[in-house]
Formats: C-alpha cells, structure tokens, sequence
C-alpha cells in the first residue's frame, strides 16, 4: 500500500440522481396507459377513442409536472416510486372507462380523472412545500386527533351499503378514513420512535413473552380498542383490519419484541372472532367467504364473490383482452373493490401477476428507504406508508379473489374512490420525501473508503 | 431495526406470494370448474354474441339471426316458422333448444371442433367459428303442400325418398312460430306458457314424437309379415277365414266395416281392408314371426334419430292370440308415428329395403364448405323383393280400385293404404284418418317419394274420418309436389 490513494483525493463523488431513468419510465407508464385505452376503444367500439390524444396529453402532463416538482424539490428520490404511481393510476382510469363503457349511465371515469388531477396536486405541494418529513414528527399528538376525529365523524352520517364510513355533502362524498391513515401512520412513527426504548426493554417477562408493563400499554389498548370501535360503529371490517396490521408492523419494527406481535394477533383474532359472529354485516361476508357459492346452490344465483370469482377464471393465463371481458356482470361495486376481477379478467393471470409486482415493487421501494435513514422517525414513516398499501392490496386483493373473507377496500391507484386516491398519491409523495432524504449525500460522508493515513503511521 | 424491517418485508413478501398462488389457483387450476359453472353467464353470453348458423330448405335459409344489442347479442328468427318448427325447432335463449337446432347445435352454435381450420383451434385461440349451415333433406314444395292440406287441422304428414331414406316432408299441425320463444324476457315466457297451455299441443311434433294407433294401414306390414312367413303363398287365393272372425280363445267377434271378406284373398282384404282375413293372418303368422317382422320395419325401436330422436312406435311382444290378432289390424297396443308409416310404405316401394330415415343432409361452414356429409344408409330389409313386389301390386290395386282413389294421379303409379283408427275406452275417443303411399312416376326406375298421412279430425263425425276421405287428398298433393320436380 502506498500513500497514492490519500495524495490523490478523488473527483467530486457525484451520487446519481437518477431523474432521467424517471422520465424515461414515466413516458412509458402514460404510453402503455394511453395504448391500454385506445385497446379498450378498438376491442369495444371497433375504433380508437377520439380523445385518446387528449387523455394521453392530460396524464402526460400531469406526470410531467409531478416530475418536475420532484426534479427541483426532491432530487435524490427513488426514481421508481412515481412512475409506479402513474402507470397504476393509468392503468386504473383504463379499467374504470371500460366499465364506463357498460353503464352508460353512470360514469365514473370523469370524475376519476379529477380525483387524480387533485391527488397529483397535492403530491406537488407535498413535494415542494415538505422539505423535511422530521417536520411531521411535531405534530404527532394533532395528527392522531384529527385521525379520531376524521374517523368518527361518518358514525353521525347514514350507512352507504352497510358501512358507515362516508360523509356525503351535496353531492360530494369522501371517506374521512383514507385521509386517516396517513395521520395514524405519522402518529405511530412519532410515538415508537419516541418510545421505542421504554416499550422494547421494559415490563415483565411472562414464560418467554416480554410483556410491556402497564404503563406503556396504554397506547396499544387504545389503538385496539379504535379498530374495534370502528369495525362495530361504521362496520368497516377492512379499515380495522388495516390500522391494526399497521400498528403491530410498525410496533414490532420499532421495538423487535415478538411479545407485542404475539398479543396484539390474539386481541386481533378474539376482537375478529366475536365480530364475525355477532355483527351481522361482518358475519354474513364470512359466510360467503366460507361458502362463494352457497347462493347459487340456494337458487338465488351467484353472488359477487362467486361472480367475481368466475370472472378471474375467465381470464385465465392471457386474459380475454382489454374490453373483452364480462366482469360487469359483478354488478354493483365492480369500479371499485372489486376492480382487480377486471384486472384478472381481461389481463389474465399474467397481467395480474404484472399489477401485484408494481405494488410489491412500490413497497419495497418504500422499506428500501426505511432502509436507508437514519432518524428512526423517519424509517419508521417509510416503513408505516409502505405497509399501508401493502396491507391494503393484501386485504382487498385476498378478498375479492376469496383468500380471506371480502371487506370493503380500495385497491389503491386501481379503484374508483376519490379519498383513496388523493390519499395515495399523498403517500407516494411522502415516501418521495423520505427517499430523497434516505439517497441525498451526507454531509461528511466524503471520508468513506479512505483509510486514514494516521492510522498506516502508528503501524 | 434494520433486522426487523427486514422481518416485516419479509412477512409482506409471505402475503405477496399467497396473493399470487390463490390468483394461480383461480386463474388456472379452479378455472375450469368455474368457467363451467352453471351460475356463470359467460358461456350463455359467448353462445350468443354471434349470429346463429341457418338452416337451410331447398338452398334457402328458412332461419336468421337478428342483433338485440342486449347482453346476449343475437337472437333467432324464422321465416315461415310454423311451417317449418316441426323440422327446425326452437333456439331459444330462455328454454333452450330442440330439434336440429337441438340436435346440430353445436355447428349452428360454431362450437363444433370441425369447423375449425385446425384441429384444436378452438381450444388454443379460445375463440369459437361463426356459426355453420344445416343444409336440411326436405323439399319446399312437399312441405307447403303438406302444411296447406291440413289446414290447421290436427294431423302431421312423413314424406321420405324410398330409395334414400332422405325425409322430403315433415309437417306437424297446428303449428308455432319458433322465433316467439327465441329470445327472454316477460313475452317469452308468455307465449311458453300460452303455447304450452293449449290443448292443441301446436308445440307437440306429431309427425315424429306422436303416436296413434294406425289401424288398418298397418295391414300392410302383416301382409308383408305372412307372406314373408309363407303363411300365403297366393295372395289371390281364398283365405280360409270365417266372418265375423271369433277372437280366439274368447267368444268376442271381430266384425268387418266392408263387404265380401268372407274367405277374401289377401289382396282383396288389402282392397276393401277385411279386418278378418288379416287378424287371422297375424295369428297364423305368430307372435314371434310378426314381432320380428315388425321391428324390421322399425317398430319398437327405441333408438331411431333423424338426429333428433323418434319416439317408439309400439307393438307389443308379449300377448294371447287374441291380443295378437287386434294388434295385427293395428289396434290393441299397436301404436306408429306417422313417420314409421312413411317408412312402412318406402319399404313396400323400394322392393324391401327400407333405409334410415334422415333430415339432415349435411352441415357446411359459414362459407359453405361441407364439414359433414351424411350419406344414405340401409335400415333394415324389411321383407322379400318377391313380397314388396306382390305388395306393391296390392296397394295400387287399393288406389286404383279400392278405398284409396282419392290419391290417384293420372299417369303415376301410386299406391296406398287407408286407415281409420278408433281408440279410447270402448271405442269412444275421437277417430284418425290414415293414409300412407308411395309414388312413382313412369318410366322412373325407382320410387319418388313415400307418404304418410294422418289427421285427427275433431271436429268431423265418425263417418266422415276415413282415411279415404280426410287423408288420401293431402297424400296425393304431397306426391304430386314430390313429382313435380
């Protein structure tokens, strides 16, 4: 060894930003959006949609300022996360204009389009007005009580198909426990990576759990005691089952102790046990999910998740073809929970295969960046808004295709729902923050690699 | 923490791979089962996105397919269809399917492996032929004339070409207009159930699904029964045979309608039809001699298709003398569709060979290229050519000197039986009127065309129902029209 490498410091370590890799990538989510339109215009009508070049322009566009807004203000994001976002949201007002196309009466493509053009929004002003997610670890104990607040407020409003979970104004209806899962995710991250300590290495040690002591068990209480009140007040079994699996994630990431996964998954499973027996809304999904086909053989014909389950085996492995399918046949939801047998249908195994890999791919592009920081607030909201969407394609997806009992969800980007999406597309702007965080150049970090000269000396 | 996000993505990457086995499951592995659902209306869908295949009568499609724009797409249509439903059927989305639209749907449908341009095409592509032609046995002209001389009148006619076996005519009156029940919806089931709650039974295919007791057209199979059994050597011999006839083993009579049966010969107990002389006949023939003679001519045959399936014509094969001898004037348990008299006739006209009756004469690609030809094919040899030979001479005796004039054409030989069944509890239900011949033209080598005719006249009274009289006229149009080119 000689002195050479530490004589000859090296060129600026330029770290690459990757923006271009993103806009590549980006053009082709709208490309294969715009052709998944134009083959939806060509397999029903025989002629492409006269506004194909339209659509193309206004999700070009839109993806282009996304772009832009993160080129200036997040330059070292993950250069997959937005692109991802796009193509799914494409991929999403595709399936919802081909439905379209079989009700003539109720279109909600449109309105989609809109919801997205908001959610694009927002992902801009989350970009560029969010300069550091640490900011967010302030307003931990708001976030958490606009979230019960966001949540309660549709207990006072009438159920909609079972489920109290919207607010309807005019003719204008949201669901407030999108917009609440970010909150719990940033209070969560707040709260474990304040406490983490205290929780993981205090209490009793009962036969080989560790179990917190009783001060600190508050919080999981409460949080159990919140997703079971949800589940018996706006009898939304999905949005329960979320906010649960995201609090023992992010518990067991922040403190380790399979104590708590252990507790928390018997609270779960007696909470799931005594609601699905009692709630008659809940019992009756596990009845079907038990049971797909028991309508039919009653003579009442199949029910949606038989339908639903008919409509992903028509697809086979290549899909009937955009357009080509009959997953109308669902009836009512097929825009939205159950917007995946379309998927299935008309994409084939393949395609679905292809749909549940750009999740998986976000998710990880999500931990990857939980990897990567430093601040544990900050690995632990990467991981929080990560698991969010990975737990809600798990429910969603194992729902409509009757792995688990079916619960009312957004597959996100794919569905039609307004909250959903504006709420997604603010997730993803979020993990852009905190990738671009995890992937900037530390100060200091110009030392890395070199060995030190004093210490060859002392040799 | 870094060990336990690694946990966690681990645990997320566990939920992926269930989520992709389960869709590997539906998709591909359950797809099958759940594909053929009964409950999933896919393949209803399918089936009807396309226009049916015709079928066709005398080149002309007498079927079409119009586009509802509803879920499922095309529904059938006739034209003419109460002339021709006894032939066509219904294809009909709500009830299903009978007849050739039935027996050929799966060419009609385009489902058919044989449509294909390769074997397995259908199953690699998923796809599924535009629909393909029936093209159909009967003539135009036969069935208008047959469907006209019935006139709405409850009856059927059988026309087939002796020397092929190809039926020419297949009528059933009162009929339907199939294209009422082709599609769904309140006036369907209207019409199913309007139609299926007359008492006319106009969806009732009489001339292949009815049968009727053929009374004395049935003579000429136990002539042709004791001739071939040598039972009569002569059929202008005297016949030594009492009238009134004593039902042996009781002490019924048997009485004759007609005149001069007393010791009759064959021939003229064909002539003036003795019920006497050929329930002696049938006795002296035997139960196993006339039994197998029978299901030479196709009685009792359970099996015929033509595709569809033909009901049984009946003749019982265990009976006492005395069951014997009613049965051979075709009475007692003896029962024949009017298709099984055609086929009686064609046997007496094609000198003894009687070949399978069929409607279908091949099926044809949408763009016409025959995907399957059916051919003419031997039944059975149903009696000696010597005994046809000596029958044939019978049954024109009955047209030109007997109870059959009524179906003489002028310069044709023509042959025929009459018939007049009565049935019921003592006699009393309402009597039919059979009539069964053949035609063939001078100078022709072989037989033109087979008849069987039968009407159950309601409304007429008892004298007035004689084959000779309702039916032999409607027999002699259909033979004219089969002559007439």
């Amino acid at each position: 060894m000689t002195a050479t490498t530490a004589d000859a410091p090296p060129p600026d370590l330029r770290l690459p930003k990757r923006r271009g890799v993103e806009l590549l990538l980006l053009i082709g989510a709208v490309l294969i959006s715009v052709y998944g339109y134009a083959a939806v215009g060509l397999a029903k009508n025989g002629a492409v949609p006269p506004d194909v070049a339209g659509y193309g322009a206004g999700l070009g566009l839109l993806a282009l300022l996304a772009h832009l807004a993160v080129r200036f203000r997040a330059p070292y994001a993950d250069p997959l996360l937005l692109p991802i976002a796009v193509l799914l949201n494409g991929l999403g007002l595709v399936l919802i204009y081909r439905l379209d196309l079989e009700t003539p009466k109720d279109q909600a493509a449109p309105t989609q389009l809109i919801w997205s053009t908001l959610g694009v929004a927002l992902f801009i002003a989350v970009v560029v007005l969010l300069r550091d997610h640490r900011v967010l670890q302030r307003y931990a104990y708001l976030s958490v009580a606009t979230a019960l607040v966001l949540m309660i407020v549709p207990i006072f409003f009438p159920a909609v198909n079972g489920a109290k979970i919207w607010i309807r104004v005019g003719g204008f209806s949201f669901q407030p426990g999108e917009f609440a899962k970010i909150l719990l995710a940033v209070f969560f991250a707040a709260y474990l990576a304040a406490n983490r300590n205290a929780l993981a290495y205090t209490g009793r040690r009962i036969w080989r759990l560790q179990l917190p002591t009783g001060r600190v068990l508050g919080p999981i209480v409460a949080i159990w005691l919140l997703s079971v009140g949800v589940l018996v007040l706006e009898r939304d079994l999905g949005t329960s089952l979320l906010f649960f699996g995201l609090f023992v994630i992010m518990l067991y990431v922040a403190t380790g102790r399979t104590g708590w996964i252990a507790v928390g998954l018997l609270l779960a499973a007696v909470g799931a046990f005594v609601v699905g027996s009692f709630e008659p809304h809940v019992h009756s999904r596990v009845q079907d999910w038990l049971d797909p086909f028991a309508s039919i053989d009653a003579g009442q014909g199949p029910g949606q998740l038989a339908q639903s389950l008919f409509a992903f085996a028509a697809g086979g492995m290549l899909g009937a073809g955009l357009g080509l399918g009959h997953s109308i046949l669902i009836g009512f939801a097929a825009k939205s929970d159950f917007i995946l047998a379309t998927a299935g249908e008309e994409l084939g195994l393949t395609g679905l295969t292809a749909v549940f890999l750009l999740y998986a791919l976000l998710v990880a592009r999500g931990y990857r960046a939980g990897l990567a920081l430093r601040d544990p607030f900050g690995r632990l909201l990467a991981i929080g808004l990560a698991s969010i969407l990975a737990l809600q394609v798990f429910v969603i997806a194992g729902g409509v295709m009757g792995l688990i009992p079916l619960t009312g969800m957004a597959m996100p980007f794919l569905a039609q729902g307004g909250s959903s999406v504006v709420t997604n597309w603010i997730i993803v702007a979020l993990l852009i923050r905190v990738s671009d965080q995890a992937r900037r150049p530390q100060p200091g970090q110009v030392e890395t690699g070199i060995i030190a000269p004093i210490a060859r000396d002392e040799r | 923490m870094i060990r336990y996000i690694r946990r966690a993505a681990a645990l997320l990457l566990v939920l992926l791979v269930a989520l992709l086995l389960n869709a590997a499951r539906i998709q591909v592995l359950d797809a099958d089962s759940l594909d053929n659902n009964p409950a999933n209306r896919r393949l209803t869908i399918a089936r009807y996105d396309q226009p049916r295949g015709n079928i066709l009568v005398g080149g002309r499609s007498v079927t079409g397919s119009k586009n509802t724009g509803e879920q499922l797409k095309y529904e059938r249509t006739y034209r003419n269809g109460p002339l021709y439903a006894p032939v066509t059927g219904y294809a009909s989305q709500t009830y299903g399917t009978t007849l050739i639209e039935n027996a050929e749907d799966s060419v009609l449908s385009g489902t058919d492996s044989m449509l294909a341009p390769f074997p397995l095409w259908n199953e690699i592509t998923r796809s599924q032929q535009p629909g393909g032609n029936v093209v159909t046995t009967v003539k135009d002209s036969m069935q208008r004339a047959a469907y006209e001389g019935l006139g709405g009148r409850r009856g059927a006619v059988a026309a087939v070409e002796p020397s092929t076996g190809k039926i020419l005519a297949l009528v059933s009156t009162p009929s339907y207009d199939p294209g009422r029940l082709s599609g769904t919806g309140p006036s369907v089931t209207d019409a199913w159930e309007r139609l299926n709650a007359s008492k006319s039974l106009p969806m009732l295919n009489r001339a292949i699904r009815q049968t009727y007791p053929p009374g004395s057209t049935f003579k000429v199979v136990t002539a042709a029964a004791a001739l071939d059994a040598e039972v009569v050597t002569d059929p202008d011999a005297d016949t030594d045979t009492p009238s009134p006839y004593v039902l042996p083993g009781t002490s019924t009579t048997l009485p004759n309608e007609a005149r001069g049966c007393e010791e009759a010969s064959l021939a003229e107990a064909i002539r003036v039809s003795c019920n006497t002389v050929m329930a002696d006949l049938g006795v002296r023939v035997g139960l196993k001699g006339m039994v197998d003679a029978v299901q030479k001519f196709g009685f009792n045959d359970t099996g015929l298709r033509i595709p569809s399936g033909v009901a049984k014509s009946n003749f019982d094969t265990e009976m006492t003398d005395d069951q014997l001898a009613l049965s051979s004037i075709g009475q007692f348990d003896t029962t024949a569709t009017p298709l099984q008299m055609a086929m009686v006739a064609s046997a007496v006209a094609n000198g003894g060979d009687l070949m399978r009756p069929y409607l279908v004469d091949r099926t044809t690609t949408r763009g016409g290229t025959t995907v399957h030809q059916k051919g003419s094919r031997t039944y059975h040899r149903a009696m000696n050519p010597r005994t046809a030979m000596q029958l044939r001479d019978m049954m024109v005796d009955v047209v030109e000197n007997g109870t059959g004039s009524n179906a003489a054409i002028d310069g044709v030989t023509v042959g025929g039986k009459t018939g007049t069944a009565q049935h019921g509890i003592d006699n009393s239900g309402r009597p039919y009127a059979w009539f069964i011949s053949w035609a063939q033209a001078p100078g022709s080598a072989q037989p033109a065309v087979a008849v069987a005719v039968v009407v159950e006249d309601a409304a007429a009274n008892r004298a007035d129902i004689s084959g000779g009289g309702s039916a032999a006229p409607i027999a002699r149009s259909v033979m004219a029209a089969a002559l007439g080119g």
